[in-house]
């Protein structure tokens, strides 16, 4: 254990000093594996910053919260398979509202997109949302000035109206818009409440968006519309079971035969969250390809290398041979040496990689941060590709004869 | 006299292609401890395979090699690079030192291969280099030094590990002759102070430093003298 301990540290110095001899013909032999590690860092760091972006982004979709669309969230044949189905009703609505036992809270909602206008000020094409009382438990609005829709307001379609946090910037300045009356389309508003900043969702800002009554919509802005329907589940668990209820309560509000396809969608925040999953491991998959095949190009590389350094130094090998150097120490020399290049390579990809994720996370829109797993992975594929290259080049210095080695020059 | 080594019927051809060179045909030798021994003969003689196999570097094609009683000519290669390490100092021609590393570097080689910590192992070449008297020079490379410092290295390089026996391969052969008889005056040295030395050499000068004198002809031994008493 001692003897194997000096080894390698003496085995570590002479592979130092001989790369240290062949700098730039070390570099360029490692070249492939910074490549290689450069890739999968990268692309780990990538993924590892959009994963935080995502789960941001989609966090305001709640996990517990089932949607009853007309359309699925994620189409995979042809769109025109869902155009011909019925539009979600109010009369679907109701009737979950009234048979559903396992959920926790129902309620319908529609949208629309109106320019709205407060004095001579206006935005264009914002976000109408029709809501509920029950809207605001499942979609967790909270207020920051004023309040949320009374029960009345609600049944009376009142012409009330919660502004987002950025409407209340950009129409009002930031002054108190409340008890102010403002235009959306056509219609007067009185708006009693401004929300809390919610953030965006998949690209779409939900502070600019502002809630009126469902009903207040079907009223001023027609009534044949396409609504939506959101079920709040009480737990995680309980996301199986109420999908199967609500599953076969539409079918009964909609009087499907049972061979009839279901003309209506559940969509879950768990879709997106798979369909997320499926592209990063595509591209996770296509990182490790390329890094794979890169590695071993780079490996291939390493091999030609450490064949053409046991040629050039015989004389070496003979030496130490003749001074009593067992085959597996020459074994250990050389293979340490490959190891060597390798690690160096994959350090220099490591400190690159760190290098681009600053600046994609400067440049780009992309949060980007280097995983530590990544390093780890990127510095242990390295050497193993330099063990592995190394072996076969290695074993041919080992097996040398020594009186030859010694007779050349 | 202790035996140190025994050499029976020591027979090694080569093929070359689909020639057999006999390089050695029967070749018996015994050398003692303490002997100081010439290995004489013309290029082609056989001397150099007799050189390789005495040194362990080669086994023979047949016949019986006896180190120390111990039976080397059934050894595999590491047993051999074993033997090496821990019985054999050798010096050669060409010096064989490694250019890259420090004269005390290469002194401590050995020592590395026996598997001797860092600390022991630089008092131990340190103590070797002094005993050539390059004391001064111990942290230069070779090509730094001249011929003879070179081979004063090597010497100290061979003595390191306490070896039963030093071979010794035409040692002044790239050296102009005072330096040749500096190193000389080295081995002369070594041998009164109770080493074991074996010469290998074509030119009577160096031969004749030594108490017996070995001729070697056409893989043959042809004349085995003891000039001086010891």
């Amino acid at each position: 254990m001692i003897s194997f301990i000096i080894s390698l540290r003496e085995n570590i110095l002479i592979a130092l000093r001989a790369l240290a001899q062949n700098k730039m013909r070390a570099i360029l032999t490692t070249l492939g594996i910074v490549i290689g590690v450069l890739t999968v860092v990268s692309v780990a760091s990538i993924i590892s910053g959009l994963n935080t972006g995502f789960a941001s982004q989609i966090s305001a979709l709640g996990s517990n919260t089932l949607y009853v669309h007309k359309y699925p969230w994620i189409i995979k044949d042809d769109f025109y398979k869902y155009r011909n189905r019925p539009d979600i009703t109010m009369k679907d609505a109701e009737y979950l509202k009234e048979h559903s036992r396992l959920a926790e809270a129902i309620s319908a909602a529609s949208g629309t997109f109106r320019d709205i206008k407060y004095r001579n000020n206006s935005l264009t094409g914002i976000g109408v949302s029709g809501v509920t009382m029950e809207t605001e438990i499942i979609e967790g609005f909270s207020i920051a000035d004023g309040r949320y829709f009374t029960q009345i307001e609600i049944d009376h379609n009142k012409a009330s109206i919660v502004i987002g946090n950025e409407i209340k910037e950009k129409l009002f300045n930031n002054k108190n818009p409340l008890g102010e009356r403002i235009r959306v389309g056509n219609f007067s508003y009185t708006v009693i409440g401004v929300m809390e900043k919610r953030g965006s969702i998949l690209g779409h800002n939900l502070d600019s968006e502002v809630y009126v009554p469902l009903g207040t919509i079907f009223k001023n802005f027609g009534f044949h519309r396409s609504i939506r329907i959101l079920i709040k589940v009480p737990s995680h668990e309980m996301i199986e079971p109420v999908k199967d209820e609500i599953h076969f309560l539409m079918r009964v509000s909609r009087k499907l035969k049972p061979q009839k396809e279901d003309n209506f969608s559940i969509n879950q925040q768990e879709m997106l969250t798979n369909m997320y999953k499926q592209l990063t491991n595509g591209l996770y998959t296509a990182a490790f390809g390329i890094g794979a095949l890169s590695l071993i190009v780079g490996g291939i590389g390493i091999m030609n290398i450490m064949l053409v350094s046991v040629a050039e130094r015989r004389k070496e090998i003979g030496i130490r041979k003749a001074l009593g150097a067992k085959q597996r120490v020459i074994t250990f020399q050389f293979i340490i040496e490959s190891i060597i290049i390798c690690s160096v390579g994959g350090i220099i990809a490591i400190l690159l990689s760190f290098l681009m994720s600053l600046v994609i996370d400067k440049v780009t829109p992309f949060p980007s941060n280097v995983p530590i797993w990544s390093v780890l992975m990127g510095l242990g594929f390295s050497s193993f590709v330099g063990l592995f290259f190394g072996i076969y080049p290695a074993r041919r210095a080992a097996k040398l004869d020594p009186i030859e080695c010694l007779r050349h020059e | 006299m202790q035996t140190l080594i025994n050499l029976k019927d020591i027979v090694k051809t080569y093929q070359i292609g689909t020639v057999e060179v006999h390089a050695l045909r029967g070749v018996d030798l015994l050398i003692h401890s303490n002997e100081y021994i010439s290995i004489m003969g013309p290029s082609g003689s056989g001397k150099s395979t007799l050189m390789n196999i005495i040194g362990c570097l080669d086994t023979p094609t047949s016949g019986v090699y006896e180190l120390e009683n111990e039976l080397v000519h059934t050894m595999d290669d590491n047993k051999l690079a074993e033997v090496r390490n821990s019985k054999i100092g050798f010096v050669f021609q060409t010096f064989n030192l490694l250019p890259r590393a420090t004269a005390l570097h290469n002194v401590e080689l050995p020592l590395i291969y026996s598997g001797i910590s860092a600390a022991k192992r630089k008092a131990i070449a340190e103590d070797a280099i002094e005993k050539v008297g390059l004391t001064d020079r111990m942290h230069h490379r070779p090509n730094e030094l001249s011929g003879g410092q070179r081979q004063r290295v090597a010497i100290a390089r061979a003595l390191v590990n306490n070896p039963s026996l030093i071979l010794a391969d035409e040692p002044t052969g790239n050296l102009d002759s005072t330096t040749g008889i500096e190193i000389m005056a080295i081995f002369d040295d070594l041998h009164n102070a109770g080493n074991t030395i074996i010469l290998i050499t074509h030119e009577k000068i160096v031969a004749d430093h030594a108490d017996r004198i070995v001729h070697i002809l056409d893989g043959h031994i042809a004349e085995d003298i003891q000039v001086k008493n010891n």
